[in-house]
């Protein structure tokens, strides 16, 4: 820990982050050069934290800091956008600490990996990989304020107990209050990590609990908490973008004269486009500045601009479709090959086959993209909603030609996130119009219609999956074809396979207990911006491998549930490196090995809670599906209801997750929540399509989101207790979303019969 | 050109073309950044205020049209931060990232307000235009009811 004089201090402030941004390295270096899939051949594979950009900072003097009144201070080093983070990593250093959560503040660390370690806010991560350093550090903290207060008293230091915000020595009766103490304790050396003593979690006050509320919850509740898109700075002045409408498109010719007489307007400025792979670089186009938001926006609609749309003019989500289908139609790259898949479904009694497609979906962050640049004296400040800090900070610094030591990314609240927000394109437009604008603080505000044209796409993709049974029913072979474009299109040129760390997202690592399996990935090529969406290539494989398995289910006249849990079979600890899996979250596979009793454990559970068996009226149904994802195991049952003219209600869903350890249970369960919303939203609602390179949706009134009104009534989160603090945590705020979807459209088959195996379902019912 | 306009209570004087809309000039021009721009054509919600009481979306308000009426805010809601349904939302640990939450709560006051007694109906009926993409529906609901819980015991 360390003393802070000045209450509000700044702390931190400099430096960057990186997680999903692993890609960008080898990209600066100039040649790609993924940190997933190759393998470091002469050095120890670094796994989970330590495998970051820029590992873990485990210092409490950077990230601990008590004044004179006793305030303490935690450094958040993870972006908010919803999971809580803010909250729950104080609540654990400050439980280890003995702190009075009335006491504590949280301070947003700016983007500085050097400084603070990895903040790529992704990955389901956050608390998974920082929960034992924020644990460390606490009790570190506390233990020195221990030994202030036992030099104070020159009392043996075993004699005196943190309780609540103060040392207290029995023997004496005496106590100091922190504040008293933190000059003292900041000024001793921080214990080495074999001489930290963690608490007895027994004494756990915050941990666990779920009862600390969110540390912003009176500023959001009163308007005034912070979001990139709030940050207002002396003399700033407003800009929006005209992009090209389609992907490798760039400006033709443009003429602003009629934008230049609306009212308000400044000036227009060119922004070049990034020559692909773009990375985290920005589309290009005509900024249009003005004195407010609303006049760059009548600006931008008085420009005229010819743009040459390029070589992705032709991009129609219809004819695309049509060339996935023939894809996973053929071979492809086998990516897992277990027996001889072929020869057993040769000799199958029975044969299934069914393809699956999932189509585009924009994130649609309700803060769309919005940041606030100014330069100063050959120095970059940015303020801005990212969850990358640390690659906003040095694409800006690639951008803009200044060192990334001059360039400053002040991280505010994200009005959500869901990967969108981890390319960091729309700071680095900031950042070029301030240029243009002499250095003056700029804010570049996407509209709702920039967000949903020019996002980072999540991927469309088709899935071919082909089983053959035995008399019994039982499956004999397992043939699963995927193709989709890959997220590597924006850091690569050209690639046509799903990466390593696409096809362990619930394709190769599939678990069932079948002797004969063969996972293949037919080419596919990227038409447009291909981005991270919540839970990322897990959505398209668990809506195949789990639909799937209820169609085998049906095809062996065998209940759902029962049928899964066959086929993942006894429950056993499987090496995923034996699946073929070349990257399971980063984590080590050792240490995180794929559980079936855990998977089967997430069934049973929500099984048993949703009263699956019970007799549903007419048109009602119950559907089951299960998912490892970000390893963490996740299972979900869906009621749905088909009324007449194919309407759909879902009045309950149950969803039961084991995640390990469970720090802030209120968040785990909101984020459980949330991602049954938007696991129904994707599901029955959400699609871009594309014609002639352009998506054919631009606002929330074609590209349709699930509503309060279709919302389930009633979303039961149940958490599977961890026995023991000490093992390995799994993620949170993604791994709920992946089986949705299919436990909806499984329980779509129970209620009607009908086999949904397109999404959005939409009105797929009415007919 | 200029106008007045009065704000939680407050006369306040902007110079702006009439048809800017009321979120516009709340947010850039007089700093009042607790109302959010979510879709700039009424479909979101975020941008929820009251004009003479009544929920309205501000990105749809040209500025004559606010003129003359009393305009009220996510920050003018309560003078310290505890209407019922502010209380109630932070209870409930409603928020995820809260970026629609001030429009949500916007709403469920003017709900609350002509319709003490909410049903899941009237809740469907007058929150559905307000979107939560981090999908806190049962919460706002949940939050809803213990606000009108509250009110009715206040009364």
């Amino acid at each position: 820990m360390r003393h802070d004089p000045v209450l509000g201090q700044t702390f931190g402030a400099t430096i960057a982050n990186v997680s999903r941004r692993t890609f960008l390295t080898g990209v600066a270096a100039g040649s790609l050069i993924l940190a997933v899939g190759v393998p470091a051949l002469a050095e120890e594979e670094k796994y989970a934290g330590d495998g970051m950009p820029h590992g873990l900072r485990e210092d409490p003097k950077i990230f601990i800091a008590i004044a004179d009144d006793g305030t303490l201070t935690v450094v958040c080093h993870r972006s908010e956008m919803g999971q809580g983070i803010r909250t729950s990593i104080p609540m654990v250093v400050a439980d280890e600490l003995e702190a009075d959560w009335s006491q504590v503040k949280v301070a947003q660390a700016t983007g500085d990996e050097p400084r603070f370690g990895n903040q790529d806010t992704d990955g389901s991560r956050s608390m998974r990989h920082h929960f034992m350093t924020m644990r460390r550090m606490g009790a570190a903290a506390r233990q020195m304020l221990e030994q202030a207060a036992a030099n104070q008293w020159g009392v043996p230091v075993a004699e005196v107990e943190a309780v609540k915000h103060e040392i207290v020595h029995k023997p004496s009766d005496r106590r100091l209050g922190y504040g008293a103490l933190a000059k003292a304790a900041a000024e001793l050396p921080v214990p080495p990590r074999e001489s930290i003593k963690l608490k007895d979690p027994a004494k756990f006050r915050y941990i666990g609990k779920g009862e600390t509320p969110l540390i912003d919850g009176f500023d959001i509740t009163t308007g005034k908490a912070q979001y990139g898109i709030d940050t207002r700075l002396d003399g700033m002045v407003y800009a929006v973008v005209a992009r090209p409408p389609v992907f490798g498109g760039k400006v033709k010719s443009f003429d602003d004269t009629e934008a230049l007489k609306v009212p308000g307007v400044l000036k227009t400025v060119a922004i070049d486009p990034t020559p692909a792979p773009a990375v985290f670089q920005p589309l290009g186009g005509v900024a249009v500045v003005a004195t407010n938001t609303w006049a760059a926006i009548k600006g931008r609609e008085a420009l005229k601009i010819e743009w040459d749309d390029g070589p992705h003019a032709s991009y129609s989500s219809e004819e695309y479709k049509a060339t996935l289908e023939a894809a996973v139609r053929q071979p492809g790259t086998v990516v897992r090959n277990d027996g001889d898949a072929d020869k057993a479904l040769a000799g199958a009694a029975k044969r299934v086959e069914a393809e699956y497609y999932i189509p585009h979906l924009a994130h649609a962050t309700m803060e769309p993209p919005a940041a606030v640049v100014r330069i100063v004296d050959g120095k970059c400040e940015a303020w801005a909603c990212v969850q990358s800090p640390q690659a906003t900070r040095d694409n800006l610094a690639q951008r803009l030609g200044i060192p990334a030591e001059n360039v400053t990314v002040n991280v505010t609240l994200l009005g959500g996130g869901f990967g969108r927000k981890s390319k960091p394109d729309y700071v680095v437009e900031a950042g070029l119009i301030s240029k243009a604008m002499d250095g003056k603080p700029v804010k570049v505000t996407w509209t709702r219609e920039d967000d949903i044209t020019n996002d980072y796409f999540h991927a469309v993709s088709m899935e071919r999956v082909e089983a053959g049974l035995d008399e019994a029913g039982k499956p004999v072979a397992w043939l699963h074809r995927s193709a989709a474009p890959t997220i590597i299109s924006i850091f690569a040129p050209d690639p046509k396979q799903e990466a390593d760390f696409e096809l362990g997202m619930g394709l190769v690592d599939v678990p069932f207990d079948i002797a004969n399996v063969r996972v293949e990935n037919p080419q596919a090529e990227a038409h447009t911006r291909i981005g991270w969406f919540r839970s990322v290539y897990n959505i398209p494989h668990a809506f195949a491998v789990q639909s799937f398995a209820a169609e085998l289910a049906a095809a062996a006249g065998r209940d759902q549930k029962d049928y899964l849990l066959e086929l993942i079979g006894p429950p056993r600890q499987v090496d995923t490196r034996k699946l073929a899996v070349k990257w399971n979250y980063g984590e080590d596979p050792a240490l995180y090995l794929l559980d079936t009793k855990r998977l089967r454990g997430v069934i049973e559970t929500v099984a048993e809670a949703a009263k699956w068996g019970r007799t549903m009226p007419k048109g009602s149904g119950l559907g089951i599906a299960a998912h490892r994802s970000f390893v963490t195991y996740v299972a979900a049952v869906a009621e749905v209801q088909v009324g007449d003219g194919g309407v759909l209600t879902i009045p309950r869903v149950d969803i039961a997750v084991d995640c390990g350890p469970q720090i802030n249970p209120d968040r785990i369960r909101s984020q459980m929540e949330g991602a049954v919303v938007m696991g129904i939203s994707l599901a029955t609602l959400g699609e871009i399509t594309f014609k002639n390179g352009r998506t054919e949706q631009t606002n929330f009134d074609a590209f349709e989101v699930t509503r309060i009104d279709a919302a389930p009534k009633e979303i039961n989160v149940h958490l599977i207790p961890a026995s023991d603090y000490s093992l390995p945590l799994g993620g949170v705020g993604e791994p709920g979303v992946p089986p949705i979807a299919p436990a909806l459209t499984n329980a779509i088959f129970a209620a009607t019969g009908k086999r949904i195996r397109r999404l959005p379902i939409r009105d797929q019912l009415a007919t | 050109m200029a106008y007045t306009l009065k704000i939680n209570g407050v006369d306040h004087t902007v110079d702006v073309d009439g048809e800017t809309p009321l979120l516009w000039v709340l947010r850039d021009v007089l700093g009042m950044t607790g109302t959010k721009f979510g879709c700039g054509m009424a479909q979101c919600g975020a941008c929820t205020v009251h004009l003479d009481g009544t929920a309205v979306r501000s990105c749809q308000t040209p500025t004559t049209d606010a003129v003359g009426a009393s305009v009220t805010t996510i920050e003018g809601l309560s003078p310290d931060g505890n209407h019922p349904v502010q209380i109630a939302w932070r209870e409930a640990n409603v928020p995820q990232c809260g970026y629609c939450q001030s429009g949500q709560m916007m709403q469920a006051a003017s709900l609350l307000k002509d319709t003490p007694k909410p049903t899941d109906d009237d809740i469907d009926a007058a929150m559905s235009g307000n979107i939560c993409r981090c999908g806190t529906y049962p919460r706002i609901r949940a939050a809803i009811k213990q606000a009108a819980t509250k009110m009715a015991g206040v009364q």
